[in-house]
């Protein structure tokens, strides 16, 4: 079976920095993948490579088999590829269903239609709507999206990018910046997400990680250290040394 | 919430939505004297919408629309000099020559954003002005182009010296252009240049193909502004340089910011208001009417960012809340 998204001796440099160095990664359909490293350890970078922000100096990416590595993001989006923001990059002055529709409008390719109102095209509301049922936001759908809590709008971050149902999901530190309190809501949410979604996480809370993730890849200084089951990772010391250490020792 | 469309907008016309309409057919019968000066209102608010759609809904900021207004008003003028006068063959022509023009740039300028593309507006708009300014077997340079008549509308309808016909003319090119907008902005698409404006960075990942939408866009602008300007030809019967001046084009951003960016009547209320006050002050104050206008607009600035339309949105909201 070939990787819901790979990368092959991924590369990139700016200069004599080197960010990106060799990267090889599998994520396997239906995985509950994390990616973890220090601050500067080349996380960002990587996840704009492989969303098509950023070109990579050298090295593949492929989303299901394909070479993907030339094509642009809305290409890399319509085959399935699907990403939340670290910081909240959503429509502040649209309302929550609003937000959702819009991806959902691109995917069902009703986005370019011109002449009739956007409310005739019942299915990319009605579908909107049972997405934020079941994030437990359908209360706020009308609302504009700036007035609601923090929290709710991380949850938003991650409803948008499953209007667009993808088949591999990259999460950017999604419970980034809520209150511990409301946390366990993003990891409920987190838990229940489609079982066939192929998940990368990036994550710098460890019990989000360890909680999530089945498997974990460490990530330093734009190469991968070390790759394994969370108990795996939990035990090898270079992670210790590197990462964990500050935290766990 | 500012902007109109969207999947959970009621695209239905409200009542209100006819007021403008019957206060401009009211304009006829009341203040016939002031008919001339009420196509160019007219004309001006066409102009102002093709503005509002690309940066009330796509947050395209220009300084140089006007390249596409004197477009449409050249075309138009050079259209009735060497060929004909047919009006609507006029309107025609400047609609497609300016959005042809708005393609060709579009597709060079939008694939920057913010201080580069502003930039790169009043460049264009420089570029048009001196070709227009040298070109003078065609265009008359300084001296203008003139010297043609406009056929009567339809075969029917000739041009008076009054302006009626003019005002009519214009009034139903507004009706046209207002439904065509009102249409795009409640459409998938105008949803989607709203989450072009409201935020580029996801609207490309959701997949949305953003450069494309917005070329698209500035095009249908574009060939709107050169509607107008055909309009300003045809209603003169004359078109001067000052079409494809960069006042012009900072004149239009002034009226639109003035009425109210983003929500279609800003267009029509902006316009009115900053030349009918220009047309009075320009009368009691000959030497400082200037002076007036930038008040105002240092006022709506400063006090009321969603411009007039902004002031009696929040009015009325605080009216609704007292009773309750």
């Amino acid at each position: 079976m070939s990787a819901a998204m790979e990368t092959r001796n991924l590369c990139k440099s700016f200069g004599a920095l080197t960010v990106a160095d060799q990267i090889n990664f599998r994520l396997d359909p239906g995985a509950r993948h994390a990616l973890i490293g220090p601050n500067g350890a080349g996380k960002t970078t990587f996840v704009n490579m492989l969303t098509g922000r950023l070109a990579p100096t050298s090295g593949q990416i492929l989303i299901g088999g394909e070479d993907i590595t030339a094509l642009g993001q809305a290409a890399r989006v319509k085959r399935g590829l699907g990403r939340t923001f670290q910081i909240n990059t959503l429509f502040p002055n649209v309302s929550v269903v609003d937000n959702v529709a819009f991806a959902v409008a691109e995917r069902e390719g009703v986005a370019w239609r011109m002449f009739r109102p956007a409310s005739v095209y019942r299915h990319v509301l009605d579908e909107s709507m049972a997405l934020l049922d079941t994030l437990g936001l359908a209360d706020d759908a009308r609302l504009a999206v700036a007035g609601l809590p923090y929290g709710k709008q991380r949850l938003v971050e991650i409803a948008i990018a499953l209007g667009l149902r993808p088949s591999v999901l990259l999460l950017d530190e999604p419970a980034a910046g809520v209150p511990t309190l409301e946390s366990h809501r993003i990891l409920e949410v987190l838990d229940a997400l489609p079982k066939d979604i192929a998940i990368l996480i990036i994550e710098h809370d460890m019990d989000v990680v360890f909680r999530f993730a089945q498997r974990i890849t460490v990530l330093t200084q734009g190469a991968v250290l070390v790759e394994g089951t969370p108990a795996e990772i939990a035990a090898d010391h270079h992670v210790r040394e590197v990462y964990l250490g500050e935290r766990h020792v | 919430m500012t902007h109109a469309g969207g999947y959970i907008a009621d695209s239905r016309t409200r009542a209100i939505e006819w007021l403008p309409w019957v206060l401009a057919v009211l304009c006829y019968f009341i203040a016939p004297s002031y008919l001339p000066l009420g196509s160019y209102v007219l004309t001006m608010i066409i102009f102002a919408l093709s503005l509002d759609l690309i940066l009330g809904y796509g947050g395209i900021i220009t300084l140089g629309h006007s390249a596409y207004f004197g477009t449409g008003a050249y075309a138009a003028g050079l259209l009735a000099v060497h060929l004909t006068g047919e009006p609507l063959l006029g309107l025609l022509a400047g609609t497609l020559a300016a959005g042809l023009l708005g393609l060709i740039t579009g597709i060079i300028i939008l694939r920057t954003r913010g201080l580069a593309l502003l930039m790169l507006t009043l460049a264009i708009t420089s570029l048009c002005f001196e070709v227009a300014n040298k070109a003078t077997t065609w265009t008359g340079g300084v001296d203008g182009l003139g010297g043609f008549t406009v056929q009567p509308i339809l075969g029917l309808f000739k041009f008076d010296f009054f302006g009626k016909t003019a005002y009519l003319y214009c009034l139903a090119a507004l009706f046209v252009c207002w439904w065509l907008v009102r249409r795009l902005v409640y459409s998938p698409f105008g949803a989607s240049l709203t989450g072009v404006r409201e935020n580029n960075v996801r609207m490309h990942a959701v997949g949305a193909p953003v450069y494309q939408r917005l070329v698209i866009s500035y095009t249908i602008s574009a060939a709107l502004a050169g509607l107008a300007g055909a309009l300003l030809t045809q209603t003169t019967q004359f078109v001067g340089l000052k079409v494809l001046s960069f006042e012009l084009s900072g004149e239009l951003m002034v009226m639109l910011i003035l009425g109210g960016v983003g929500r279609i009547y800003g267009a029509f209320v902006g316009p009115l208001v900053y030349l009918v006050a220009q047309d009075y002050l320009a009368k009691q104050f000959p030497e400082y009417w200037y002076f007036g206008i930038g008040m105002m607009l240092v006022l709506v600035v400063m006090f009321a960012r969603g411009g007039i339309l902004g002031i009696i949105d929040t009015g009325l909201a605080r009216l609704r809340r007292k009773p309750a």
